[in-house]
Order: structure tokens, then sequence, then C-alpha cells
């Protein structure tokens, strides 16, 4: 159904530990995935999933690391993709760091989670927080304590122990949406959407059952209500932990929290927004002399707000050398190694315009391979404020021994995909 | 203190301090040394020969000692098969241990020791475990039989196992029934005749409930299996579309994808025009888009999957073109699948931004990338017609940036624009003509080199152009060799004068001094063709060729149905069958949509084992055999499709025979075409399937059509039949079919459109007054264009000129005159079509030969200059059966 087996692989290729789920596809094959991968890449047909023979290889890179899958079935290949995804997320909750040298500080933990999170190729229990509490890295105190299973590892509410405790009782929202905007060279918006988040910091005691309102469009039409600014999100993504058919029912987001840090929900809007912060852009190219660039960046957004840590990259012709730059706001900084000139704004406030110029030189001999066009791209953050004026109407938090608890929110629009091409 | 100490020791002797440490008497002293021992194995040293030792260290209530024995355990007990029965004592115990964790170890570990001879030993604990208080234990246990089943499954079934495993999908913990669903559905891959899972409605709604409680990753297990249930009717497919669209809204990619493949599989049991239908596609929508925000990997599934989806049911993504336009940091593989599919997406209203964005990736760095950029915009001229003028701009300017790849490909997809729409773009033939000199890519030089050939006439100097590429003959690819020789004989036919030693010079060098057999073949059939006739050399070579059509890439849709069954899975992404890759799979039974059954529940639902076509989507008409072998080969046998009539017997006749099989199936009804005197009657069984007509339309040459409504009152039931017998007359639309005596149906019912197509025998058409005054046949006879003239032989035909004069005159073909010449029978015939034409025959019967000599031509004043040849020989043809019998 899904992996026979599943390896980590240092950047050579060796294999630094595995696990064996179904028996089925010789161990030896992993021998010949980097070589595959290698020689895939030159052909420039790389591909997430590589076959030799009938041995299928589906694979992540992460950091110093290959994340693969064997199998020789026809597997859920969606599956095997999050699942491996997954291992990530678990291992770097245990490790911090997952990288190769966390895996050898560690092999005896890896080895009793890959049991733990999948069997027979079935994923199982891959939520790190309940592993923690029956799968620790100090293993002595295991014997005493925690040799049980948490009954939460097999119950419904399979992201939650019971028997949590907080003095105080708080919740945090954080919600936060990321503006990816692709502009052509000739100014037009292609493409432009907003990919809203809402993270929970949950320090909650007992079994809370949680209720968030949205000004939710679908919800607001339902419910007959009009008054007031509304959203309509055009996708909607919610954690293990929400009831998806009482959404599906009545737009009522209901659910039992996981404890901590958590990502709850996120969704997507398709309006079209305007750039938030717009750039306009003249590189003109005088071979074999200079580079000449006019960057001109624009703050659309309200005159209250302000971008913070505004980083706009410029991209330059490899071969340019001797950089000269002139701001009026923010400093530009030359970084060769990526072909870029970084221009930084650490406060940029709304409706206001700043430009920089740049200078290279280029070499009087000129290398003839055509050179790739990567576009202008921006990252920002703007606090206090949403773009699609998403907002949180209420959290209802009601705990059988009826504690009162607080929620606090905060708004933070960023920049997600943005990008603008450029004419040269 | 990290672990990683563990992989230092290098010293000699390794092992045999190992085996010291493991003996030693401290507890803490010999988990060290196993961690050791895993260490060692983990970078790949044997360290199989410490088995028993380890092995004692298994009675432990240290759990994490356990848990390292057991690993060690999985990795050696098939090296060691004899020794691996010590730990079975062990394992039993395990299983009684009160701590359920261990109890769950013990039977996941038990399972992964891929060793016959301990399983047996294995049953009991097993029996135990399924049954166990604990959920986690039971949970682990129904994943065990799986195993156990793999290395065993004889076993498995006798020990009764798989009993257990249904019994588990009514438990009362989600967990433990989605492992079971997993483990049943497992089984089942390598059992293809078992219905383990017995999926009934009772089960499905057991399974429905689990899937709102258990894990992400238990949902698709649940979700997975429910796409291979095949509701009663649509009311049950529409209820668990309801409970499992929710499911849409999970963070888990991979549930999304398993959730659309249910979806995608119950939309074909929904009738198309209910409100759920709608509302269910615009659901399925958004979070196909969602998906494009994921990981790379996540994405390339998401695209692939895509692709199957925009070709089954477009309307889904119709408007979503812009989230598949391509971003600089893509990996290439994202962005090549996103390419394909905005093709597919291309149209009339979208097309000024696609061609805007494929102009863009045009000029990136990636080769590849760039090539398949620049086919797109050729893939959009042939596709989108009012955009075509457009794409060969855009082609034009890319080709002005004289990058050479972009060149190539550009005239290799210019070349496809020519022949989707001749006599239209020549005008930038000289643009291409420049570039001659830079094409060094076969493919590049093929096209361009068809195009010189096709278009001679208008280039002046296309025989220095041809003859510039014949000076390196030899060193050509086989393709450009044998383009080349093509687009050299096109030249001669249309400038004989000036090309004749350029044509001897290609044929020469393709016929004396190649190796290629092909290519040698070639040059001889032209060859010959041209020292023998060269008129027909020249309606071979020069004929009129079908349009290439529209989308040549889409996935065949039997295939495409089976493909959209594995939604999510390898056999999407390679868009391959799982048989095509998956060993051992060949006899397992192939996935396929859903049948929908109609709106009239039988009560039994028909179990479908033929090939299961969607019967929504419309069938494709198919041509009439092959055209250029008929003309090649002047065989008067039968044609294809066309049963031998005869012509005395006026009964009726089946024309297709079980040509109607391939076409639809269940197949809904069979046609026949019968002639009763003047009279034509269309015979209409219905069969399987239900219908109640709403119409009916016909499309032929000649303009056919029912003049009475379908007498059809009361729906059919499945499996009746019904003779229906329908006057028709020739007064409807005329629209020209291929060949001239296709008949074209549509029948529309509740349910959607059938098309058919059917060969009326020609006869039919022949008018009664269809005989000619021998002074007008004369002086037509004469004036009939050499062109306009065929002649056929008539094999094996054993009747003197009178009978055939006779059998002929019942099918209104008539003789006006009959002539001895030199002791043939000369007899002067002719004919009237319904519409009008005339068509005059001479046929000369030497008595004694069976083979008849057949000259035949059409009127002047009808005549049938507009028809392609080919139609005419069809036509003839049909006259001509009356001659064989």
């Amino acid at each position: 159904m899904s992996a026979s087996a599943v390896f980590v692989l240092d950047l050579k290729g060796k294999v630094l530990i595995c696990r064996n789920y179904k028996g089925d596809v010789d161990m030896a094959e992993i021998d010949h995935f980097l070589p595959l991968l290698l020689q895939q890449e030159e052909e420039g047909l790389l591909s997430p999933a590589i076959t030799r023979g009938n041995v299928h290889f589906l694979w992540i890179k992460h950091s110093n690391l290959y994340l693969v899958a064997t199998t020789n079935k026809n597997s859920n290949a969606a599956l095997v993709y999050a699942f491996l995804y997954k291992l990530v997320e678990v291992f770097t909750e245990y490790f911090k760091e997952l990288e190769e040298e966390s895996i050898q500080d560690n092999f005896v933990v890896v080895y009793e989670l890959l049991d733990e999170l999948m069997d027979f190729g079935f994923p199982q229990t891959t939520d790190s927080k309940i592993l923690q509490e029956y799968i620790t890295q100090e293993g002595n105190k295991l014997e005493v304590a925690k040799s049980k299973v948490p009954t939460t590892v097999t119950n419904a509410v399979s992201w939650r122990s019971e028997g949590i405790k907080y003095k105080k009782n708080e919740v945090f929202i954080d919600v936060i949406e990321s503006i990816n905007v692709l502009v052509n060279a000739n100014g037009s918006v292609m493409s432009s959407d907003i990919v809203g988040s809402i993270k929970l910091k949950t320090m909650l005691s007992g079994m809370p059952e949680l209720r968030l309102g949205l000004n939710d469009r679908v919800l607001f039409t339902l419910t007959g209500r009009d008054k007031g600014k509304s959203v309509a999100m055009e996708d909607v993504k919610f954690h293990q932990c929400v009831r998806l058919s009482r959404f599906e029912n009545d737009r009522t987001i209901s659910f039992i929290p996981p404890d901590g840090e958590s990502e709850l929900m996120s969704y997507r809007i398709n309006t079209h927004v305007k750039p938030l912060i717009w750039i306009e852009s003249v590189i003109e190219r005088f071979s074999h002399s200079r580079v000449e660039i006019m960057v001109k960046a624009k703050g659309q957004f309200k005159k209250q707000s302000v971008a913070n840590n505004v980083e706009i990259k410029v991209p330059v012709p490899s071969d340019a050398d001797s950089p000269k730059f002139k701001t009026s706001t923010g400093h530009a900084k030359y970084v060769p190694e990526k072909n870029l000139v970084v221009w930084t704004i650490k406060s940029f406030p709304g409706g206001k315009e700043f430009l920089m110029r740049a200078h290279f030189g280029l070499p009087s001999v000129e290398n003839d391979e055509k050179e790739a066009k990567p576009p202008i791209t921006v990252k920002f953050e703007i606090p206090y404020f949403t773009v699609s004026g998403i907002q949180v109407r209420y959290m209802k938090i009601i705990e059988k021994s009826g504690y009162q608890a607080l929620p606090w929110v905060r708004y933070i629009t960023q920049s997600g995909d943005y990008q603008l091409r450029t004419n040269s | 203190m990290t672990d990683s100490k563990y992989f230092t020791t290098n010293k000699k002797g390794e092992i045999f301090e190992l085996k010291a440490e493991l003996n030693n008497e401290k507890k803490e002293k010999r988990k060290e040394a196993v961690k050791k021992v895993i260490a060692a194995m983990t970078v790949g040293k044997d360290v199989s020969s410490l088995f028993p030792d380890v092995v004692n260290c298994m009675q432990t209530d240290n759990l994490e000692l356990k848990k390292l024995v057991y690993l060690y355990l999985m990795n050696y007990a098939k090296s060691q098969p004899d020794m691996a029965i010590m730990a079975v004592n062990s394992f039993v115990k395990d299983c009684e241990d009160p701590n359920p964790l261990i109890r769950a170890l013990a039977v996941r570990t038990m399972g992964c020791i891929r060793v016959d001879k301990i399983t047996e030993y294995l049953c009991e604990p097993l029996r135990k475990c399924l049954k166990d208080e604990d959920p986690y234990v039971r949970k682990t246990a129904a994943v065990c039989v799986a195993k156990l089943h793999d290395i065993n499954a004889q076993m498995v079934e006798d020990q009764g196992f798989l009993d257990s495993l249904r019994d588990l999908i009514a438990d009362s913990n989600p967990m433990v029934v989605a492992n079971a669903v997993a483990a049943l559905s497992e089984i089942s891959e390598s059992h293809p005749n078992s219905n383990l899972l017995d999926l009934n409605p009772q089960n499905i709604n057991k399974l429905l409930t689990a899937l709102n409680e258990c894990t992400e990753w238990g949902q698709i297990f649940i979700l997975d299996c429910l796409s291979n249930y095949n509701p009663k009717d649509e009311r049950e497919a529409q209820s668990i579309c309801e409970r499992v669209t929710p499911r849409l809204s999970h963070a888990n990619s991979a549930v999304v994808l398993s959730a659309v493949k249910v979806l995608m599989k119950f939309l074909e049991l929904l009738p198309k025009d209910s409100d759920y239908y709608g509302t269910l596609l615009k659901k399925l929508s958004p979070p196909l888009v969602t998906l494009l925000s994921g990981e790379p990997e996540v994405q390339y599934v998401a695209l692939r999957n895509i692709n199957l989806i925009v070709q089954k049911r477009p309307e889904i993504l119709k408007q979503e073109i812009k989230v598949f336009f391509v971003k600089y940091n893509d990996p290439i593989y994202v962005k090549l699948e996103k390419l394909d599919i905005m093709i597919r997406l291309a149209s009339q209203a979208n097309i000024a931004q696609v061609l805007a964005e494929l102009k863009e990736y045009a000029t990136e760095v990636d080769v590849d990338f760039v090539r398949k950029a620049v086919r797109a915009i050729g893939r959009c001229a042939i596709k989108v017609e009012q955009s075509a003028e457009r794409c060969v701009s855009t082609l034009l300017d890319l080709i002005q940036t004289k990058v050479n790849y972009v060149v190539q490909e550009a005239i290799v997809v210019i070349r496809d624009i020519f022949r989707k729409y001749p006599n239209k773009y020549e005008s930038i033939i000289a643009t291409l003509c420049e570039n001659l000199d830079s094409l060094d890519e076969p493919d590049a030089r093929a096209a361009m080199i068809w195009i010189v050939g096709e278009y001679a006439e208008r280039i002046d100097n296309a025989d220095e152009l041809l003859e510039s590429f014949l000076e390196g003959f030899h060193d050509e690819s086989t393709q450009v060799q044998l383009t080349l020789l093509t687009a050299i004989v096109k030249l001669f036919l249309k400038k004989p004068s000036e090309t004749q030693e350029l044509v001897q010079q290609v044929l020469s060098l393709a016929t004396q001094d190649s190796d290629n057999p092909d290519l040698r073949d070639r040059g001889y059939i032209y060859w010959r063709l041209l020292s023998t006739d060269p008129v027909t050399a020249k309606e071979v070579v020069l004929s009129e060729k079908p349009l290439i059509s529209e989308e040549t890439d889409l996935i065949e849709p039997t295939l495409l149905d089976e493909l959209i069954c594995h939604i999510g899975s390898l056999a999407s992404v390679y868009h391959k069958p799982p048989n095509a890759f998956v060993e051992g799979s060949h006899g397992i039974h192939r996935k396929h949509l859903p049948i929908q059954h109609g709106s009239i529940d039988t009560g039994e639902s028909p179990v479908s084992t033929g090939p299961t076509a969607a019967l929504d989507q419309p069938q494709v008409i198919p041509s009439q055999g092959d055209l250029l072998g008929d003309l090649l080969n002047l065989d008067l046998g039968p044609p294809v499709n066309v049963p031998q009539v005869s012509s005395m017997q006026m009964g009726a006749v089946d024309l297709l025979g079980g040509g109607l099989d391939s076409l639809v199936s269940p197949k809904p009804c069979i046609f026949s075409v019968s002639q009763i005197l003047k009279k034509v009657f269309v015979r209409v069984f219905w069969s399987q399937v239900l219908l109640r007509l709403h119409c009916f339309v016909f499309l032929c040459s000649f303009g056919v059509i029912p003049t009475t409504p379908l007498p059809i009152h009361t729906p059919l039931m499945p499996n009746q039949s019904i003779d229906i017998s329908l006057p028709l007359s020739t007064i409807g639309p005329v629209m020209k079919m291929d060949p001239l005596n296709n008949l074209q149906v549509a029948v529309k019912n509740i349910i959607d459109v059938f098309y058919f197509s059917c060969l009326i025998p020609l006869n039919i058409f022949f008018v009664e007054d269809g005989k000619m005054e021998r002074q007008v046949f004369l002086v037509t006879w004469k004036d009939i264009p050499n062109e306009n003239e065929l002649q056929y032989q008539i094999k094996e035909c054993h009747l003197n000129a009178d009978t055939v004069s006779g059998k002929l005159q019942n099918n209104n073909i008539f003789t006006i005159a009959k002539r001895n010449v030199e002791g043939q029978d000369m007899l002067y015939q002719s004919l009237k079509l319904t519409n009008g034409i005339w068509i005059l025959a001479e046929l000369r019967i030497q008595p004694g030969n069976p083979n008849y000599t057949l000259k035949i031509g059409a009127s002047l004043f009808l005549s049938l200059q507009a028809y392609r040849p080919i139609d005419r020989s069809s036509v003839y043809k049909v006259v001509l059966e009356g001659c064989q019998t």
C-alpha cells in the first residue's frame, strides 16, 4: 500500500539508518538510488519518483539528508510523500535539527520512532507530542513511569492527552496572511492570492472544547447576518482536531486543541489583491561595459501601517563587478554568491515611495552562456493588519471545570511567494 | 552524551569483546553492549554471529533494551532461522505481559520475523491479541495478520484470521477499524478474486463513521477502501459523497487526494442534471488548487493527478488556469507538468494570457523547458483556432531571436500548424527558409524539408533548397532521408520540367545507395508509380491530407478511466496502469469506473463483466477502414463492415454485424437498415438498458431523415428490445460523410446522447428513373473527363451478361445498351442517385473469364469533382456488390 522500507541517506548516498517494513524489496536496491538521481539530474529529467526495474524510489531532501521510501507495488504516492514530510516534522521536534549528526546521535530513538510511526507500510501514530509521552530520549526514565501506552494513541482524540494543567489558562491566536504575487515584466499582475494561516499556542488545562468564530462570508450568508465585512475563503484546510463534518454542515469551527503550538487551519483567498509593495524596475545592460539598475518601491497599503524588515532582492548578471549604490532609504548590499542586490528597508510606511540605484561594471569579455532571468523578489511583514480583512470574532472556551480563559489575537500580513519578472 | 559514541569502537576482536559484554552480569552493561551491536548493524557490519547472545538479553523488563533486541531479531532472524526458534518463547510470553505496550511490541515484531518455521507458533498469541482488551494491541494485531498472510497465506486462511479481521471492522475503536481495513485491503490485493472486505451498505456505514474519528492515515486507508465500493444506486452514491466531502478540508494532502478519488469515481453515478452533481463539481476545484501550495513533491503528485482530472472533467478547473502559471523557482518537474496542464486548459477565453506566459517561458535558460514552451505555443495554435494567427506571430518573434534550439523547435511546430490550417500562413515560409542553415536536429530538418516539399509551387528556389539537403544525403538520419525523398517527389510532380534530374538523383540515392529497407522500399514505390502512371502518382502523393487533430496526446479513454480509479497512487503519477509496472499483478482485476444504472431500479444491481467505457462519454465515431490502403490496392473485395447484400433478397439486412460492440458497451442498441421497395426503414433494437428517447437525429451525405418521430412511447426495460419501422426520406440536411454512405445517428435519452454510425447500402439511393436516354448516354459518356473515370476488376463473378443485367436492374442500375466486341460482352449502364447525380458504367464481360472489367464515370452535369477520388471508389464498391452475387 505504501512504503516497503524507509531509508535516511547522506548526500553521498550512504545509508545512515533504515527500516525494512515489508521485506518485499531487496534492501540493497538503495545503492542504486543516488547514481540514478544524479543521472536524472544531469539529463534534466529529475523527478520525485525514480524507477529501477520494478522498484520505485520516492524521495524528498531535507538539509543534508535524503529520505527515501522504496516500494514495488502501486503505492499511494501522496501518502508516501506526506509520510516522509511527517518524518521530518517528528524528527525535527525530537532533535531540534534534522541532519546527519542528529540521526547518528540519536539512532536508538530513531529506530524506536521508525518502529512506532509505521507498521508494515501503514503509517500509525505520527503526532510527536503524543509520541514524546512514551518514546523519550532518556531511556532510563521510561522504565519507571512511562512504560504504558498513553490512551491518547488510540483515542478518537489522538492529539491531546488528559490531565494537562496550567495555572493561568490562555490561548494565543496568530492570524498570518501571506501574499503570493506574480507580476509580469510589463507590470500586469498575472496571478495573486492570499494564503492565510491561523496558529494557536494553547495553554489550557484539561480537555477544553473550543469554538472559533470568523467573519466567514458563507457563515454570514447561512445565518442571514449581513452587517459588517465578511471574507470569502476559497478553500479551508483544518488540523486533524477540527470536526470537519460539523464545518461542512454549519461552518462551525469546533475542536479540542492540541496542547502547545499548532496550526489550526489554513485558507486560501483568490481575490485579486493589489501588490502591497509595488516595484518598478529599469535594468539597463550596456554590453561589455556596465549595468544600471533603478528600482522604485511603493507601499500600497494604509498610511497608518508600516511594513517591517523589507528586503528587495534584485538579480544582477553573474559576471558583474564593482558595485555602486545610491538609496533614498535603507541600504543596499551586493551578494555576489547569489548574484543579487539586496535592498533592506527596516521600516516602510504605507503610501511612501523609495528609490534605489545601482551601478555595476561588466567585463569586456563576456561569457556567451545565456543567463537565467530570475525575478525580483520582495520580503516584508506588516503587523496588526490582514489584507483580506479576516477577523477573529470570538473564541469560546468551555472546559468542564469551568475555568475562565483568555484568548489573545495577533494579526500579521507577510510576503509569500512574491515575484516580479524583469525585462532583461 | 549522545549515541554516536557507540559507533566509535573499532578495535580488533570487536565481536569477541561484544560477546563478553552481552553476557555481562550487569544489566546496564548488557544494554550498552546491545546498543553497540545495533550501532554496528546500522553501519552495515555483520553481527549475526552474536545471535544467541543477543537473544539471551531478550528476557528483560527494560523496554528500551527489549526494543533493541527485537530490532536485532528482525534483521537477522532470516539468516539464522534455526536459532530464531529460541525467540519464540519470549514472544509468547511477552504477548501475555500485563503492559499493553509490550504485548503490542511482541505481536508487531513477531510478524516481521519472516521465518516460515516459527509462524505456526505465533498463531495462538496472535489470536489472543486480536481479542485483546487494549485497542493499541488490537490495532497492532490487525496489521500482523497482513504480515503473516504475506509469509503464509494458507495458514492465515485456515486459522480463520481473515474472519477475525472482518470482525474488527465493527470494532469500537476507530484506529482498530482503520488498521483492519488497511490489512484487508493489502491482503485482497494479492487475492484478486476474493471479496475479502465484503463491502455492503452496513460495513460502508461503519467505515464512514470511523472516518470521522480516526487518524489522518486511517482516513486514507478507509477512503482508499471506499473507492473500491460500487454503490447500488445514485442515492447511495450521493449519501457517501456527502459524508466524504468534508475530508477535502483536511490539512493532509493525501487525505484530500484519496477523497478526490472517491468523489471522482462516484460522480459517474450521479445524474448530470442534478443540483448535487453541479455542487460537487464546484467543491472539487478549490482543494485541488490548494494542493499546489504544498511541498514540491506533493505538488508533483497533485499536478499529475490534475492532468488526469482535467482530461476526464475539464469543467472542474477551467477557470483556474492562472494557478498553473510557472514560477521561477519551481522545480523542473513541476514546471513541465504545469505547462502541460496549461495547454489542456487553454481556450479562447484565456489564450492571450497563456500565450504571454508561454512567450516568457520560451526565453528562459532551461533548454528542455524552453523547448516544451515553444511546442506548447504550437499546440495552442492547433487547439484554439482563433489564436492561430497570434501563435504564429509569437513563433516568428521567437525565430527572430536566433536562439538555435528555439528556432528548431518553432519550425517543427509550424509544420504542424501548416497541417492544421493549410493555405493560411504560407507567407511566412520565406522567413523560415532564412534559417535553413542553422537547423542541425533531424526533427527540425525534416520539418523544414516537409514544408518546402509541400509548398514547392510557391517557393521559387524549392529545387535549390532541397538539392542542398541532398548533398549529404547519407549522413542524414532516416527520418530526414524519408522526408527528403517524399519532398523531392512532390516537387517533381508539381514542377516536372525543371526537376527531373533531381528526382532521379534522389531515387537512385534511396534505392541503390542505401541499406535502409524502408527508404529503399519507399524509393521503389515512388519510382514505379512515377514511371507507370504519373496521374495516379499525382493523386497518391499530392492527395489532400487529413487535418491533424487538436489533441494528440490525450490519454486513451479506458486507460483514463482506470487511472481515475488510482488517483493518488503511483499509477496516477506514471500515467500507467498498475499492471504495467507491478510484477505479478497481471491476474489482478483492473479497476474501472462504476456504471450508472439508469433511473429504473431493477432490484438487483447488474454486475458488469464486459469492458466498461463510461456511458456518459460521447463515443467517437470510428473512421471506416484505411482509405489509403484502398486507393493503392484497387482490389474490389467487399469493404469492411458492409456484409454482402443480396440484391434479390429484400428482407432486413443487418449492416453492422457486431460492429457496434466496440463502440458502446454495454451496447444499447443495434441498428439495421433495410430497403423495402422505395422506402427505407430503420429497425432499432434496444437492449440492456432502459430508454426513454428524447430525440433522434440523422446525418448523412444524402440527407436521410426519419419522417415521423420514433414511435417508442414507454421506457424500455433493461434487456427489452423492440422492432420499429421508420419511414425515411431524403429531404434532410446534407453533410458529406466519409465514406459517402456513412450514416451517423445520434440518440438522446435521459442519460446522455449516444452516437452511432453505420453504412447504408448505397443501392437504396439509386432511383427508379435512373435509365438514361441512349443518345444522352452516348454524349455524356464521351464527355466524361478522364479524371472522373475509374476502372476496376471484379473478380470471381460466374454470371453471364444477361443475369448480371437483370440483377442490377433490380437495384435500379439500368442497362442502356449491350454490345459484343471481339467475343466480349459490353454492358453500358446508368444509375441516378437520389441527389440527382448520374453515374455511368461500362461493364466488360468475357465469357469463361470470371473477372469482369468495370469502367465508371460520373456525369458531367452534376460532376463528382467535388468529391475526392476515394469517395467515388466507395460509391462504386457498393454498386458492384450487386454484380458479385
